[in-house]
């Protein structure tokens, strides 16, 4: 068990233990092949990575900090907790470590046509700023429904230059928009190069995905040793396909004694239909290309879900994620809308961060998570995005429920 | 492997005409409706019937299809209803049929309970469309033991590596993708196909159904010069969508297949 959590990389067919594979139409099998030899040679290719790392110096901003948040800490009455500032690259997202990787690897394969799938957003941003930086064609492919709950993202990524195709079907979010995206890709497939944003789909995208986001971690653990004089003793990040996660969770795999916590969407309740908690309500099935942790109902249809935040509210999970806690190596656990709504407050105010609805359920698990482990805990948390596309979320939600606001924080 | 698809290809071969498969989704516009579709389908002389299973996310398929999945699962569609709409119509229907469906609801249901429903209601095929034939070893050897055959989709990006392992394993028929996309119907029919048809060909004895994008009697006839049988989708789920408020569906379906069978002439032989 210790050998095979060490090493990470799935099998030949993209398995990591019963979790992944490839389950794609017949046009897309070559394709994910060619996808997967490019890669593979780009891994191995000194020169790849120096253009990547130049450009996530000089044009993302990393190394992004980790910040100890003492305030919140002590209003949380426990552990000491830190945040990898991802907010603060450019875009204001994880995203662009990935969407940037592929990117120069679609320029790499000859293709200059790039579709890709958004849910909150944040991929969309990044996916358009990496096409608009190498010259490439972007299509974006979102969500009725989340271009209306997100629409600051959608009118910065017509700004980059991007079309932004608006998916009308089924329960018009994330699921839909990868739906549309592998529909254009199997019908464009010589010249297109589809970006996924996550660490799902066919192999090898949970893998690439993965790789191009694990800078996080490789950053965060050498920056938490030097601030805490130690390793943490949990990582928590948000999951909704699990990219972030991934990305700060692969650099910590290896030492046992750190707690890995991914925090799912629990929505309004765990409810069918009313929550995006894949580890609460599901079971193992296939959808968009892996098999993985899936809502769905007893005919393998997949549930419709929901969360206050467009970024988690998706039916399935990354492969690995499901594979890691069958392994016992990861656990598990959701926050309510209703929960991030009030950590996206409490960090607003006390730290003086606007956090994305998605990095705010990991905020707040990490402050129940504070009061558990009490003073002398160390938590690390991923702040994986930035806010302020959900201001206007937050502006109606706070005006619907204004009475019940609080007055300040603890000081 | 059942009789019924090899049967039915060694008679087209045989008497040198070219087969027609229809592909309907179980249950649109409604499960009884669609019963009476089936019947109608076997009636007007298609050779193999393909039932789809309605899946909530049909990534592979475009817009008629995906509305007559909507149709399908809003009038209580599910791949146990599709086998027991197979169960019911297989006394009436001649025509080996196929069933045709994303992978996650027959995992669902666990791929050793589906092949054992399935043989029982009658299917003599199963057609997965997002399971190639690399993750498809468990469920072939399953369907093999029940006596089910296991059709394998072939694309214009398919490599002749993989044709030759999918003609291996596959049994039935091999159905050819004539072209790029999501299903749908189209003015003309792709240009590469016929080699498309032929390269299969170069691999295997297996007989070849083109589909994709063919939906006019003069499609059918063009793609008969070369495959052993044209498959006919969208255009008959978009019949079935325009006609569903009519009292004259079953009529129009028959009529519109009769018509199609029509044009399913052999190389060489002169049209009516």
């Amino acid at each position: 068990m210790t050998a095979s959590v060490g090493r990470r990389d799935p099998d030949r067919r993209g398995y990591f233990g019963e979790f992944g594979g490839r389950y794609v139409p017949e046009t897309l099998v070559e394709p994910v092949e060619e996808l997967e030899r490019a890669y593979f040679a780009a891994r191995d290719d000194r020169s790849f990575h120096a253009e990547l790392d130049r450009l996530l110096t000089h044009y993302v901003g990393r190394p992004t900090p980790v910040y100890e948040a003492t305030r919140l800490s002590r209003a949380s009455g426990g552990a000491r907790i830190f945040l990898k500032r991802e907010d603060l690259t450019h875009t204001g997202s994880h995203k662009i470590n990935n969407a940037l990787g592929q990117a120069l690897l679609a320029v790499r394969m000859g293709k200059r046509r790039i579709v890709a799938e958004t849910g909150a957003g944040q991929h969309g941003v990044a996916t358009a700023t990496a096409c608009a930086r190498l010259g490439l064609e972007c299509h974006v492919y979102m969500g009725a429904d989340d271009m209306a709950r997100q629409a600051l993202n959608v009118v910065r990524m017509r700004l980059l230059g991007a079309e932004v195709l608006r998916v009308d079907s089924g329960s018009r979010t994330l699921k839909d928009a990868i739906n549309e995206a592998m529909r254009d890709w199997v019908t464009n497939v010589g010249e297109t190069y589809y970006l996924l944003g996550s660490v799902l789909g066919p192999h090898p995208y949970p893998l690439m995905v993965r790789e191009f986001q694990s800078v996080i971690g490789r950053e965060a653990r050498q920056q938490i040793v030097d601030l805490a004089g130690r390793l943490p003793d949990a990582i928590v990040a948000c999951v909704g396909g699990g990219s972030n996660a991934m990305g700060i969770f692969d650099a910590f795999i290896g030492d046992r004694a750190v707690r890995l916590i991914g925090v799912e969407a629990g929505g309004e309740a765990i409810t069918r239909g009313r929550h995006a908690a894949r580890f609460a309500g599901g079971s193992a099935g296939v959808l968009q290309g892996t098999r993985t942790f899936v809502l769905q109902d007893d005919d393998g249809n997949i549930d419709l879900t929901h969360s206050i935040s467009a970024g988690l509210d998706y039916a399935a999970v990354g492969p690995e994620h499901a594979w890691l806690r069958s392994m016992g190596r990861a656990e598990y656990a959701y926050v309510t809308d209703a929960g991030a709504l009030a950590a996206f407050q409490s960090l607003s105010r006390l730290e003086g961060i606007l956090p994305a609805l998605e990095s705010a359920h990991a905020v707040a698990y990490a402050e129940s998570l504070a009061r558990e482990l009490g003073p002398g805990g160390v938590i690390l948390v991923n702040l994986s995005g930035r806010g302020d596309k959900d201001v206007h979320t937050m502006e109606k939600t706070l005006a619907a429920a204004q009475s019940g606001v609080e007055e300040g924080g603890a000081s | 492997m059942s009789g019924r698809i090899a049967d039915t290809f060694a008679r087209l071969r045989r008497d040198r005409e070219p087969g027609l498969v229809t592909y309907v989704t179980a249950g649109d516009p409604d499960l009884g409706r669609c019963a009476d579709i089936l019947a109608a389908l076997d009636r007007a002389g298609a050779d193999v019937l393909e039932v789809g299973v309605p899946f909530s996310d049909p990534l592979a398929d475009g817009p008629v299809i995906q509305r007559a999945t909507e149709r399908a699962l809003a009038a209580g569609g599910s791949l146990r209803a599709t086998l027991t709409l197979v169960e019911r119509m297989r006394p009436v229907v001649k025509a080996p049929i196929v069933i045709f469906s994303y992978a996650n609801p027959v995992l669902r249901m666990g791929v050793t309970a589906f092949a054992t429903r399935a043989a029982g209601a009658g299917v003599d095929g199963v057609l997965v469309l997002d399971l190639p034939v690399e993750e498809s070893s468990e469920l072939h050897q399953v369907l093999a033991s029940s006596g089910l055959d296991t059709i394998f989709l072939l694309s214009p990006t398919t490599t002749d590596a993989r044709i030759r392992r999918a003609a291996e394993l596959g049994s039935g028929f091999l159905y050819g993708i004539s072209r790029l996309g999501v299903t749908g119907a189209r003015d003309r029919v792709a240009t590469g196909a016929e080699e498309m048809v032929r390269r299969i060909r170069r691999h295997t004895a297996l007989p070849i159904a083109l589909g994709f994008g063919i939906s006019r009697p003069e499609h059918v006839g063009e793609v008969s010069a070369y495959a052993d049988a044209a498959v006919v989708g969208s255009a008959l789920v978009a019949l079935v969508a325009e006609a569903s408020a009519s009292p004259n569906l079953i009529d129009r379906v028959e009529a519109y297949v009769r018509e199609l069978k029509g044009a399913c002439v052999a190389p060489g032989t002169e049209r009516p």
